[in-house]
């Protein structure tokens, strides 16, 4: 079997589109100037900023002024948590998924050392919320609401317009990282009620060190970087205009083909989900089936250990990802899994495998070919037998 | 994350795609096994014991790719020894072996002696031999960690 270089770890950063670099190229150098500058250049890099603005303001519903450019997606979701809880500081409860990123989990962590009172909500086997727990848990004392729309390793999408109107019929505020689904599901902030979104570049074939912030108008919020005033004070820092300029485009031209875009990659997707089911014995989907991001396939494979299974893939050129605790720098197995309910041992052999623009069904029959091999070689190591 | 992947040396990842000694021994003089499935790692090593010396040894191992380079590696370094050599084995020989392990996981090269050790205790005792200290102590404490 020839080798071939597989990239699905598109969930982890994509490449970046040539339409992207194409869009960017001049501001490296032709197109200097710094948005708070005065004369011509510096108002022409601000215009440039308040196009993509528009563009991302237009893409989720939202109003131009209420979009805020951070640096990635991890400074978007800081700052929604902190910022949201330094302004208003009569409420301390904060409700978040058990399901959140690192970065939402670390931000509510240093809150509840701050004296806020964090609660996770919980989740079925399949990643969706516990719609039950939350309404008896939401009463008007609860300050914030924070729920990952598209999870980002085992892909569920979750009712986020529910979780709004929930939120917003009892005054609470909801906030929502759409890192993963932004560009790939359709978002409406104001038919989903939703107060702040996190949106980030790199995983929607934009640039690295861009990400932005929805904060609807009245929310009150506090900077977690002070200096400059820019972004309208909530966010100091010399702007980033190219790599604003390329998320622009990158979300322009996923509006264009979002479409056909996820049809594609849903199809190769299901044919990827159904290969491995069907030919490997012993392994099972997380995540649920059908309210799902379009390019997620999260996979645990019994007695097969996942960092093993994602190197063996790696000498076949194939590149994915795993929730196995031996990868981790923690050595725990994925919190994600774990709070869906599977035991250690089944969170250590899963893999996830995320597709993206320019996985191809060629792609997709190699992998097949391979991870049945290599999930054989791995069983046949390991004392564990069926 | 192939983070892990950049850390681990040539040596680590050619024992992890081709390992020794693979498998089980049918007839074994003693077995050891080590780990739990909830830290991810478990070790199995048989070894068939001749004359004081350990003839054939084998593994099974569930685990990441560093779990299985030691159990490999500690087929190779022990097959031919005397219980007593084998019995002085430490992680050091086992990461010197494998030109370093990455600082996280260090545990399992532990993993890997601790596995040869309960191996020998099994065969000590199976043989109503003289148990050196030092093998029953690790025993003991094995014990009382996977309880």
């Amino acid at each position: 079997m020839k080798k071939r270089l597989v990239y699905l770890d598109y969930a982890a950063t994509t490449p970046v589109d040539p339409r992207v670099i194409a869009a960017m190229e001049p501001y490296w150098g032709k197109f200097v100037g710094n948005t708070m500058s005065l004369h011509s250049q510096g108002m022409r890099a601000s215009a440039a900023v308040e196009k993509v603005r528009e563009i991302i303001a237009r893409s989720i519903g939202a109003e131009t002024e209420e979009i805020v450019f951070t640096g990635n997606a991890t400074e978007s979701n800081n700052l929604a948590l902190k910022g949201v809880a330094e302004a208003n500081p009569l409420k301390k409860k904060i409700l978040i998924s058990s399901i959140e990123h690192d970065c939402v989990v670390e931000s509510a962590k240093w809150l509840a050392g701050k004296g806020y009172e964090i609660k996770e909500i919980p989740v079925n086997r399949d990643g969706l919320i516990d719609f039950e727990w939350l309404g008896r848990e939401l009463t008007e004392e609860v300050l914030l609401v924070s729920v990952i729309h598209g999870n980002n390793e085992v892909g569920t999408i979750q009712d986020i317009g529910r979780i709004g109107s929930l939120c917003r019929a009892k005054g609470v505020l909801f906030h929502t990282d759409a890192s993963q689904s932004f560009g790939k599901v359709l978002i409406d902030v104001k038919e989903m009620e939703i107060d702040l979104l996190t949106a980030s570049s790199h995983k929607i074939y934009g640039p690295k060190g861009v990400a932005i912030l929805y904060i609807r108008n009245g929310v009150a919020i506090n900077p977690i970087l002070h200096g400059g005033g820019h972004e309208g004070g909530v966010r100091s820092s010399t702007v980033n205009v190219p790599a604003i300029v390329g998320m622009g485009k990158a979300v322009e031209v996923c509006q264009n083909i979002r479409i056909s875009e996820g049809q594609n990659i849903r199809k190769l997707r299901d044919k990827l989900i159904k290969g491995i089911l069907d030919k490997v014995e012993d392994c099972w989907l997380n995540g649920d089936a059908k309210n799902r991001l379009p390019n997620n396939v999260n996979i645990s494979f019994a007695r097969v250990e996942g960092e093993g299974l994602l190197l063996e893939l790696d000498v076949r050129g194939i590149e994915v990802s795993t929730g196995s605790a031996c990868s981790s720098r923690s050595l725990e197995p994925s919190h994600v899994l774990l709070a869906m309910g599977l035991t250690a041992p089944e969170a250590h052999g899963s893999i996830r495998f995320s597709l993206g623009r320019w996985t191809t069904e060629a792609e997709i029959n190699y992998v097949l070919r391979v991870v049945p091999e290599v999930v054989a070689k791995l069983r046949k190591m390991s004392p564990f037998k069926k | 994350m192939t983070r892990a992947q950049f850390q681990y040396s040539k040596k680590v990842l050619k024992h992890f795609r081709n390992p020794h000694n693979l498998g089980k021994i049918n007839d074994p003089s003693g077995i050891g096994e080590v780990g739990n499935m909830v830290c991810g790692d478990v070790m199995k090593l048989y070894i068939k014991v001749k004359n004081n010396i350990i003839t054939e040894i084998k593994f099974e191992t569930y685990g990441c790719a560093a779990a299985i380079a030691t159990s490999s590696v500690i087929t190779d370094l022990v097959k031919g020894k005397t219980i007593d050599e084998a019995i002085k084995m430490t992680n050091k020989d086992v990461i010197d072996s494998l030109d370093g392990l990455p600082p996280v996981k260090i545990h399992c090269s532990l993993l890997s002696v601790d596995a040869l050790s309960e191996a020998i205790y099994d065969y000590l005792f199976k043989e109503k031999k003289e148990i050196p200290k030092e093998v029953v102590s690790r025993h003991q404490r094995l014990i009382v960690h996977s309880s």
